[in-house]
């Protein structure tokens, strides 16, 4: 591929710089942190000001402090979980929807069955009975979120897959006679760019809901500093009711402002994958530039493709639009 | 009719292996939880008690896992759920209790955010590229926020800053439980709050899903027919609104689980006397057959829900019914 054909819409711009951010801030947030998370040597209940850019919490800690340390662990964890679940998702998936018959079959019941049991019951039942000592390890935490966020990812791909399955291009790879998780893996695989990174999005997006949550209700090791283990202690200690917003607002809005970034870049994909979406997410000033009636009520969105956007070959273009 | 057995089938064999991970998560996870539990029980209940979690657990290690799997099974079918540790009552008997506080909170609040969303949606599909765009970018956000977190902000607004809606809990504690008006209107006033909560956290889901269906709806044929055949803006837009409105129905079997897994956490919030509060005070507990009964509950009515909105489903999608016949 020559360009990048990315749509370049304030949205995605947007998505990009607060996903960025929070990357910046998982990466340097512990070295950033004015004080240790757990020093409770300040003064309790201290509102917002100079020192304590976001007030102190009732056991006199520093909650700047634990917002920026508490970065990294939520967001690592959700990649984690997002990375492993969208692995999981794109083998089932490709599998599924490549190889057809029993094997479909199995595959496609199993992640029916994942997407039908309720996601968050089923983590609580799980980390409940996990040992302590593994509660505070990233690792197996990410790795039990996964295996409840997975299915939908799986299901998508499968669908897509089915539709590839009897392109000409596999077919030819069939035919001179390359092996079958080759075709899979590196003829079809490649094609479902688009998906395998809106889904990754998405389980990120859903881990780090899950996890957040599982904190929230103290599932979690409470020795390890995350945003939802800061909304545990700001429950349990009664902040919303004693008026102490500055406790639990700054990781909410953090854990809102996540979200909000992954799922702009989603957009950016789903507009990626279905042009008619690009149109009609144009500001007025733009469809005016584009020549484009004001507003769209009938017949069909324009497809529209600015300069630094059209796509090089046509066989490109067809690969990745169909939906 | 095929098309529901199907479905039937999945969920029966869905219920099976939620039903299995129950039984063999305390059996498979290091440390043995399942000798603790009784061991840190001995002395506080009664030994009926630590029979019937025993019991629930399907009977003692010296049998094989198998029979004590049967013996689960057979348990589960004569509603032993085990008893609960802290409240040393049988699990059944506790959930009786706070499953019709959750169902009516969650059930109301999925109905009303769905035909909120549903309708705005289609509205903002079809006056695409106006001002009502501004709403994208603020619904994802919404979308974006946890749901307790949600619940928390507005229970310090509304609640305790501005005292408009009465918090903490599901009715006023002066009065008694029963089918009189003053408590059902009681109930509906403790609602309010939650409710709106909820519906304001899962309402974008709805919103940009019909958004998009409908911009792929109004590119159609029969859209661009209905208005050359004079039909009135109304008509035309319920038409357009009516095909757009199939995947959203599609995907509603799926999105009551995660609305339901949102909902729980806004009754711990509230300290609604429903499921999810329960659940909070079992996994704080240790409780475990109190988690895993909740677990099975949930899931249970889940499933049901799913087999309900599939019925929908099939009611109002000619296609799907043409495909039992050939």
């Amino acid at each position: 591929m020559k360009s990048i054909r990315f749509p370049r819409s304030p949205k995605v711009i947007l998505g990009l710089c607060i996903v960025g951010f929070f990357v910046l801030l998982t990466i340097f947030g512990p070295y950033l942190a004015p004080y240790s998370p757990d020093n409770t040597s300040f003064a309790p209940n201290l509102t917002p000001s100079a020192h304590h850019w976001f007030g102190t919490t009732s056991l006199g800690q520093d909650i700047f402090s634990q917002t920026l340390v508490g970065a990294r662990a939520t967001i690592v964890v959700a990649l984690i979980a997002g990375l492993v679940a969208t692995l999981l998702s794109m083998v089932v998936g490709i599998a599924a929807g490549y190889v057809g018959g029993f094997t479909d079959d199995g595959l496609s019941m199993l992640s029916n069955v994942f997407l039908a049991i309720p996601g968050l019951p089923l983590l609580i039942v799980i980390d409940s009975y996990l040992p302590v000592n593994s509660r505070s390890n990233s690792l197996v935490i990410g790795l039990v979120i996964s295996l409840t966020g997975w299915a939908w990812g799986a299901r998508v791909i499968r669908a897509q897959t089915m539709s590839l399955r009897n392109r000409d291009f596999v077919e030819a790879a069939r035919i001179i006679g390359e092996k079958r998780y080759r075709v899979m893996f590196f003829e079809v695989a490649p094609n479902l760019l688009p998906i395998l990174a809106s889904s990754l999005l998405f389980t990120v997006l859903y881990s780090i809901g899950a996890y957040v949550t599982l904190a929230y209700i103290g599932l979690t090791s409470t020795s390890v500093w995350n945003w939802g283990t800061m909304l545990f202690w700001a429950q349990g200690n009664n902040a919303p009711l004693s008026g102490e917003w500055y406790w639990f607002v700054p990781p909410g809005i953090c854990i809102a402002l996540v979200g909000t970034g992954l799922a702009l870049l989603n957009f950016g994909i789903d507009e990626f994958i279905n042009p008619r979406l690009r149109a009609a997410g144009l500001s007025a000033k733009q469809r005016r530039s584009l020549g484009l009636p004001r507003r769209q009520r009938l017949g069909l969105t324009p497809v529209v493709h600015s300069a630094s956007q059209r796509p090089s070959t046509p066989a490109i273009a067809s690969n990745t639009v169909s939906t | 009719m095929r098309i529901i057995g199907r479905r039937l089938l999945l969920y029966v064999l869905t219920a099976w292996v939620a039903i299995s991970v129950n039984f063999l998560l305390p059996h498979l996870m290091p440390g043995n939880p399942i000798q603790t539990l009784i061991g840190k029980l001995q002395g506080q209940v009664t030994p009926q008690e630590i029979e019937a979690i025993r019991l629930s657990f399907g009977g003692g290690i010296d049998k094989g896992l198998l029979s004590q799997y049967f013996t689960y099974i057979d348990q589960l079918f004569h509603g032993n759920l085990g008893v609960s540790i802290t409240l040393s009552s049988p699990v059944s008997t506790i959930l009786k209790a706070s499953v019709p506080w959750t169902i009516g909170l969650i059930g109301v609040s999925t109905l009303l955010s769905f035909l909120i969303g549903t309708v705005s949606g289609a509205l903002l599909g079809w006056t695409r590229g106006s001002r009502l765009d501004a709403l994208i970018p603020t619904a994802t956000f919404f979308q974006a926020i946890p749901y307790f977190f949600l619940a928390t902000v507005m229970l310090l607004i509304f609640g305790s800053n501005l005292h408009w809606f009465p918090v903490l809990g599901a009715y006023s504690q002066n009065l008694h439980p029963g089918w009189t008006w003053p408590f059902v209107a009681s109930a509906f006033r403790y609602a309010e709050l939650p409710v709106v909560s909820i519906v304001l956290s899962s309402v974008a889901g709805w919103m940009l899903g019909m958004r998009n269906m409908m911009i792929t709806v109004a590119a159609e044929d029969f859209v661009l027919m209905s208005v050359a055949m004079g039909l009135s803006k109304r008509k035309v837009i319920m038409t357009a609104a009516r095909n757009a409105v199939l995947p959203s129905i599609a995907n509603l079997s799926l999105a009551i689980g995660l609305v339901v897994s949102g909902a729980l956490l806004v009754e711990l919030v509230f300290n609604y006397p429903g499921v999810g509060d329960l659940l909070l005070n079992a996994v704080q507990n240790e409780d475990y057959p109190l988690i895993q009964g909740i677990f099975l509950v949930i899931t249970l009515a889940v499933l049901a829900a799913n087999l309900l909105a599939d019925v929908v489903y099939l009611a109002l999608d000619p296609r799907t019914r043409t495909e039992t016949v050939a």
